[in-house]
């Protein structure tokens, strides 16, 4: 079985808990949203200068001036704050937010990864990307596994032009959840149907299996497309 | 008595010449100087150089200023695919981008505003965006040294203002703004509401009015009035 790209963004939520302070990226990432447990108190970062992002408004509460990254209109969690470029970029690379959740094309074995360039672009566009992976503590990346032609994405180096060295702390895909360490990327949860060698087949990078890897614990809704609950 | 409003976007942009160097707020449609952007095109000016956090969306504001072939040069940090007129000039060579990761481009501009001669980064070492910089190692890592960003006009979109300059923004309205401000030597605000001096709560002046050289009220552009097609939330 394999998680769809709302199953990997329910894996996630379920790893973010009370005091977090978090961007996500474009893609699988902004899906974490949905899926967050709304009973704790996880403050979703803008870099447009909001702290408290709340869910998208009802046609009815949209107020014009008010839009998230994604240039969409949105709300605001109790206790937002609002602010200025300066003091926003301050919390991404200065290191104070906990957590960015980031899409990517490639991620080396080392933690470097590559999101902001995909081969082919004619048109570079890189945004905050550079910013928020050299600052944040923990770089999650999602993505899929493998490209949608069955090559490997996480490798030993990125082909594809770096966003930043040695950053991701962790790493989840549609079979898998491997974290970086100093030892090498350490396989620790592996989709149901799916064991450690037949992840490894699909991986590029050496993964060291950790001793207590288990199966990942996932409702079947996060692997067929139906409807999803956090 | 300090008045530093003019009455019509016209005249707020009539001293821009060509070749000149263009700081625009916004993020998004939220605190886009949509109506001095408009103003700019109708008056004129050609070979500028536009600094901005995107290159233009669409076929209104920066995109229909650059759809004119007026744009030389834009130091940006994001041409989103749907900034199709820069898209299209850009591929036949017809315009020069400097991309800047967005946290770089923000302190560079913060840099020039506070009279700075640069400073050091990590982000972009080790990156292709790293060529041709100087680099240095603090404290066991790596950073690169960037310089600061002026321009000779800045174009900002606030909510209220008032004859002195001073400006309050209101939503995600004060972005670039704020910081864009400091760093013009000409600094041209649009703003809903122009109201006495002192009806903004002292508290509540974003943006200093010593910073700001010009002041018009204008209604706000169509098109950042406009409501998605379809719903909000599902």
């Amino acid at each position: 079985m394999m998680l769809t790209r709302d199953g990997i963004a329910w894996r996630i939520a379920r790893d973010l808990h009370e005091g977090d302070y978090v961007n996500l990226g474009v893609g699988i990432p902004v899906l974490v949203s949905n899926y967050l447990d709304r009973t704790q108190e996880i403050f979703l970062h803008s870099e447009n200068g909001i702290l408290g992002v709340g869910p998208r408004p009802k046609r009815d509460e949209i107020d014009l001036d008010l839009i998230s990254a994604g240039k969409g209109f949105c709300t605001l969690s109790t206790g937002a704050a609002i602010f200025d470029q300066p003091i926003s970029f301050a919390m991404m690379r200065g290191g104070h937010l906990s957590h960015a959740i980031l899409g990517a094309i490639e991620v080396a074995e080392n933690g470097d990864f590559a999101n902001w360039k995909v081969p082919g672009e004619a048109v570079p566009g890189v945004g905050g990307a550079m910013d928020l992976a050299v600052g944040t503590p923990n770089i999650y990346v999602a993505m899929s596994h493998v490209t949608n032609k069955g090559k490997p994405k996480i490798v030993k180096t990125c082909a594809a032009p770096l966003t930043a060295r040695q950053c991701v702390k962790r790493i989840y895909t549609d079979l898998a959840i491997i974290d970086v360490t100093a030892q090498g990327l350490v396989l620790r949860e592996v989709m149901p149907g799916n064991d450690p060698a037949s992840v490894q087949a699909k991986t590029e990078a050496n993964l060291i299996v950790a001793p207590d890897w288990r199966e990942m614990d996932v409702p079947e809704t996060a692997t067929n497309g139906a409807r999803l609950r956090n | 008595m300090i008045d530093k409003t003019v009455s019509d976007c016209r005249q707020a942009v009539a001293m821009i010449t060509d070749g000149s160097s263009i700081m625009l707020g916004g993020f998004g449609n939220a605190g886009m100087p949509a109506q001095l952007i408009e103003a700019l095109r109708e008056h004129g000016a050609r070979n500028l150089t536009i600094i901005s956090n995107g290159a233009g969306t669409g076929d209104y504001a920066l995109g229909a200023l650059v759809g004119d072939g007026k744009v030389s040069k834009v130091v940006a940090s994001f041409p989103a695919p749907s900034a199709t007129q820069f898209r299209e000039r850009y591929l036949r060579g017809e315009i020069e981008l400097e991309l800047v990761p967005q946290g770089t481009l923000v302190e560079r501009i913060r840099a020039a505003g506070a009279g700075l001669g640069g400073f050091y980064t990590p982000t972009g070492a080790g990156t292709e965006l790293a060529a041709g910089k100087e680099s240095r190692v603090i404290n066991g890592r790596e950073y690169l040294f960037e310089l600061p960003i002026h321009a000779d006009f800045v174009f900002l979109k606030a909510y209220q203002g008032d004859r002195l300059g001073n400006l309050m923004y209101r939503g995600t309205m004060r972005n670039f703004n704020m910081v864009m401000a400091t760093a013009g030597k000409t600094v041209i605000a649009e703003v809903e509401q122009i109201v006495p001096a002192g009806g903004i709560p002292p508290e509540q002046v974003h943006t200093p009015g010593l910073f700001v050289d010009r002041v018009v009220q204008v209604a706000r552009h169509p098109r950042l009035l406009e409501l998605p097609k379809e719903g909000g939330a599902a």
